[in-house]
């Protein structure tokens, strides 16, 4: 047997959800901004910046889907009709946010204010609603015989709700750091007063998630604070704290690019302390990865497509972004 | 009972949001292979009309993609959230397929559509037209792994069922299953078709109101060559398609032809072909037959008194729902006729040079705008609704793949997206069309600066009198003005 199909396929989807979560986390964020933009040229530079990209970046989000689809069904099945509603207004929110783009910039003057509504809108709703999915996730969703018995608003509940919020927070800051590295002038400094606030509720979200979730969940409790796991595990939080602290010196002598590295960094900390928790459960917390993974010829078959193609397209994404680098100017149209 | 009304509004939902999803795809499909012929024309042989054309049909494109994008995104989790025993049970098979599906054609039209959309000033020509061409590759890729998946589903092979689920043993013949390369086929021409006729409706529109330019004209001319050699070919293929339904599902096939046999006609009669007819589910008879004698013997069977399995020989609980499969099919096969038809006549036309200007076959153009999405649409629901009972062929019935959710659920969803869908796609659809009216504008490329971040665009250049009399914002011109 040799190798560990189901394992590989963990990492392939974790990795896909990241950078999903990284990569449209910037777009969704822009459109959580959007509020603090009332100026239409701000607005279109700042859409500007993600316009010829945000395509490819939620591409990572069918991926996560279809991955989990051909490697896990079980959990594919059981989770999407468990979360059957936050994912049905996750979807509809990226709709409007989807289709924001084309028409923000083909719309008469006086149709753009409701595609600029649904800009915002729709991110805010996707990225809420995905931040709720996660936390009813990490929850657990009881089941009996395979089947869900949580109810259609089992996912109504504290800790999902607080994720949804944390979400936003998060994506809002990837947001504005990105248009901090991206744009220039009025627009950047507001970027980047806006930032040190977004940097302190993220660094809260992280704290308050790292004793939420071990309090609920001696489970948790168990894996972050036995000997010796404490010692391998304790430099996510250290490094968090040193990342936070280098943003906000960064920020204050004018940095363009760090921040949004540090909270690229901060987002791949928590998302780890995450997957930490959560070890090696596909379905948390009964579940596990090898009981709930599909047989080994759909496995294989797709593992090696995954394991050729990935590379190829993380060149021509990098293709596509070095394309269009720089900063993003009001007089460049790109419509 | 609630369990039925669950399973009606689940099917209810999925039959809407795939069609929409497959008008956008369609349209999808055809334009980007046209655009990647019209870049191609222009730099082999320098004709700006080309690059005017590239222009004007890329801007409908990219509208168009934009709901294509979010409207296939609900259809990768619909599987899941709707079909769940479904996905458990063919998940090991669908998955796969859509994964690569993923993997080979949505990150390569992803990631090259920026560059061809917005780096017309940015990168070189080649690379240029490298990413067009990519981006039309990408769409047929799409085709290629969706409709294995779906052809899987409606002639499975290749698999054994262990312990209750699906497990593919030989994945050449899952994805070569036998009804593939005829619906690949068949799909593939379908959106060519869909995309000439809406061309060339466009070309009519403005030729009928005399706005021609070079770049009009040449549409049209385009669309027309287009639909002469290809209608005819669709319908060989859709031939070859029934007859080979005819081999594995022979029920869809009675269905399609309002069939019942028993003893309404005797054995050495043939099997007649109805033209139209009311088929009548409790009577088991088509109605009102107007038939033709022994036609379909000789279409399907290619032999004077040849016969055919009829609905009778089925039993009721699984039989599909016949009027729907008997009416699609012809509104299909009837449109199918009538473009060959739009086709001869506008070669007849061009004959006689009188191509831009005879007002009957401008008309008949225009009117035939949306003729390729009906009949794709009609397509599928032949294909569909004639696959019932059973979602996948034989081996797991509709009803058994349904998730376990309450009504009230689904029927919020449902409602949620009918009026998300007739608000954002209506907005679309007419954004799209103002897009056409405007037409096609001559040295648009030479004028118009498709800028990019680090480079400043040209000032703003005269505004052109079709734009005026849009009042338009948006495209072409900087949409930074205010
Ligand atoms: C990859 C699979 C796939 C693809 C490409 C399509 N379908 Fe489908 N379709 C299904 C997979 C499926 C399904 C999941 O198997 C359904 C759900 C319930 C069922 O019986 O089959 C279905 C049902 C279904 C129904 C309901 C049939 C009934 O309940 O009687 C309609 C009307 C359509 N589809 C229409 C379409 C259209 C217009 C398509 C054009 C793109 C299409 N389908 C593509
Ligand atoms: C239930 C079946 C289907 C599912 C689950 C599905 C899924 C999807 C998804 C997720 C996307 C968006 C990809 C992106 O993010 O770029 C998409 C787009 C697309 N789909 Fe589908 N699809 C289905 C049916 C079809 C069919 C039947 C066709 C054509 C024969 C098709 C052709 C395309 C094409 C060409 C695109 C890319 C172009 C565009 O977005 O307009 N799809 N589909
Ligand atoms: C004119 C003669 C035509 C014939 C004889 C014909 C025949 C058929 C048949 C028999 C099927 C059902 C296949 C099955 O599921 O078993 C089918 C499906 C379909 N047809 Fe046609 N067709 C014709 C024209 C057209 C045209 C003009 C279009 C669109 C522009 C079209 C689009 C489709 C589509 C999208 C499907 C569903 C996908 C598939 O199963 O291939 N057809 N056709």
């Amino acid at each position: 047997m040799g190798i560990d199909l189901p394992l590989l396929w963990a990492l392939i989807i974790g990795f896909g959800v990241m950078m999903y979560v990284i990569m449209d986390g910037f777009d969704l964020g822009i459109g959580i901004l959007y509020p603090f933009l009332p100026d239409k040229q701000d607005r279109d530079v700042a859409m500007n910046t993600v316009a010829p990209v945000w395509d490819g970046n939620e591409t990572w989000l069918v991926l996560g889907g279809a991955g989990l689809f051909a490697a896990f069904p079980m959990v594919y099945s059981v989770v999407l009709t468990a979360l059957y509603l936050p994912l049905i207004f996750m979807l509809l929110g990226l709709i409007f946010r989807g289709i924001a783009f084309e028409f923000r910039f083909k719309a008469r003057e006086h149709e753009r204010p409701i595609w600029d509504k649904a800009f915002i809108g729709g991110s805010l709703a996707a990225t809420f609603f995905q931040g709720v999915v996660l936390g009813a996730f990490i929850n657990g969703l009881p089941m009996e015989n395979g089947v869900y018995t949580g109810g259609a608003f089992g996912w109504f509940a504290p800790f999902p709700l607080f994720t949804g919020v944390g979400l936003v927070f998060a994506y809002a800051l990837l947001g504005s750091t990105w248009l901090l590295m991206k744009t220039e002038g009025p627009l950047q400094d507001r970027m980047r007063r806006l930032t040190y606030p977004l940097t302190w509720v993220m660094l809260a979200l992280i704290a308050v998630i790292s004793v939420w979730t071990p309090m609920a969940h001696p489970q948790i409790a168990e894996r972050w604070f036995s000997f010796p796991n404490v010692f391998w595990f304790s430099p996510i939080p250290l490094l968090v704290v040193f990342c936070a602290t280098l943003m906000l010196k960064g920020l204050k002598q004018g940095a363009q690019v760090a921040p949004f590295i540090y909270t690229l960094i901060l987002i791949f900390l928590g998302y780890s302390g995450l997957a930490v928790s959560g070890w090696p459960h596909i379905l948390p917390p009964d579940v596990t990865l090898w009981e709930a993974a599909a047989p080994p010829q759909s496995l294989g078959f797709t593992l090696v497509g995954a394991l050729f193609i990935i590379p190829f397209i993380l060149m021509y994404t990098a293709l596509a972004y070095y394309v269009f680098r720089g900063k993003v100017r009001p007089e460049d149209g790109y419509h | 009972m609630s369990d039925a009304l669950a399973l009606d509004l689940a099917r209810l939902q999925f039959a809407f949001t795939i069609s929409f999803h497959i008008i956008f795809p369609a349209i999808t499909i055809g334009l980007a292979s046209y655009l990647a012929v019209l870049e191609g024309l222009w730099l082999y042989r320098k004709d700006t009309v080309y690059r005017d054309l590239y222009h004007f049909w890329s801007k409908v494109f990219a509208v168009n993609f934009g709901m294509g994008v979010v409207s296939g995104l609900v259809m990768a989790y619909q599987f899941g959230t709707n079909w769940s025993f479904f996905s458990e049970f063919a998940g090991s098979i669908t998955g796969p397929l859509l994964t690569y599906e993923v993997l080979t054609a949505f990150f390569l039209e992803a990631g090259f559509l920026g560059i061809m959309l917005f780096g017309w000033n940015r990168v070189g020509p080649g690379l240029h037209f490298c990413s067009t061409v990519v981006v039309a590759i990408g769409t047929l890729i799409s085709t290629f792994w969706i409709l294995a998946s779906n052809s899987w589903m409606q002639t499975p092979q290749g698999h054994e069922i262990i312990d209750g689920v699906v497990v593919p043993v030989n994945w050449f013949e899952v994805i070569f299953n036998p009804s593939f390369p005829y619906r690949l086929l068949h799909m593939s021409v379908a959106a060519f078709l869909a995309t000439a006729l809406f061309v060339g409706a466009s070309a009519a529109w403005h030729l009928l109101r005399r706005r021609d330019n070079p770049a009009v004209k040449k549409m049209f001319s385009m669309a027309m060559w287009m639909l002469i050699v290809v209608a005819p070919i669709q319908a060989l293929i859709g031939d070859a398609h029934g007859l080979n339904t005819l081999e594995h599902q022979p029920a869809k096939v009675a269905a399609m032809e309002g069939h019942w046999g028993g003893d309404e006609h005797m054995a050495d009669e043939g099997v007649p072909m109805i033209l139209f007819g009311w088929p009548d589910m409790e009577a088991e008879t088509t109605r009102f037959a107007v038939e033709i004698p022994r036609l379909a013997s000789l279409i399907l069977t290619h032999s004077w008194d040849g016969t055919i399995a009829g609905l009778k020989d089925f039993p009721v609980e699984d039989r599909p729902n016949v009027p729907v499969v008997f009416w699609s099919f012809r509104v299909m096969v009837g449109l199918g006729l009538l473009m060959i038809a739009l086709g001869a006549y506008a070669l007849w036309q061009r004959g006689r040079g009188r191509l831009y200007d005879h007002p009957l076959l401008l008309r008949f153009a225009l009117m035939m705008g949306p003729a390729g999405l009906i009949a794709i649409l009609a397509g599928w629901y032949t294909t569909e609704v004639g696959r019932q009972p059973w979602v996948i062929y034989g081996l797991l019935r509709t009803a058994d793949s349904v998730s376990p959710h309450p009504p009230g659920q689904l029927a919020l969803s449902l409602s949620l997206f009918v009026l998300v869908y007739l608000f954002v796609f209506g907005a679309g659809i007419a954004y799209m069309l103002r897009l056409v009216r405007k037409g096609p504008v001559i040295s648009e490329g030479e004028r118009e600066a498709h800028g990019g971040p680090g480079q400043y665009r040209q000032p703003m250049r005269p505004l052109s009198a079709v734009e005026d009399d849009e009042g338009d914002a948006g495209h072409p011109q900087p949409h930074t003005r205010s």
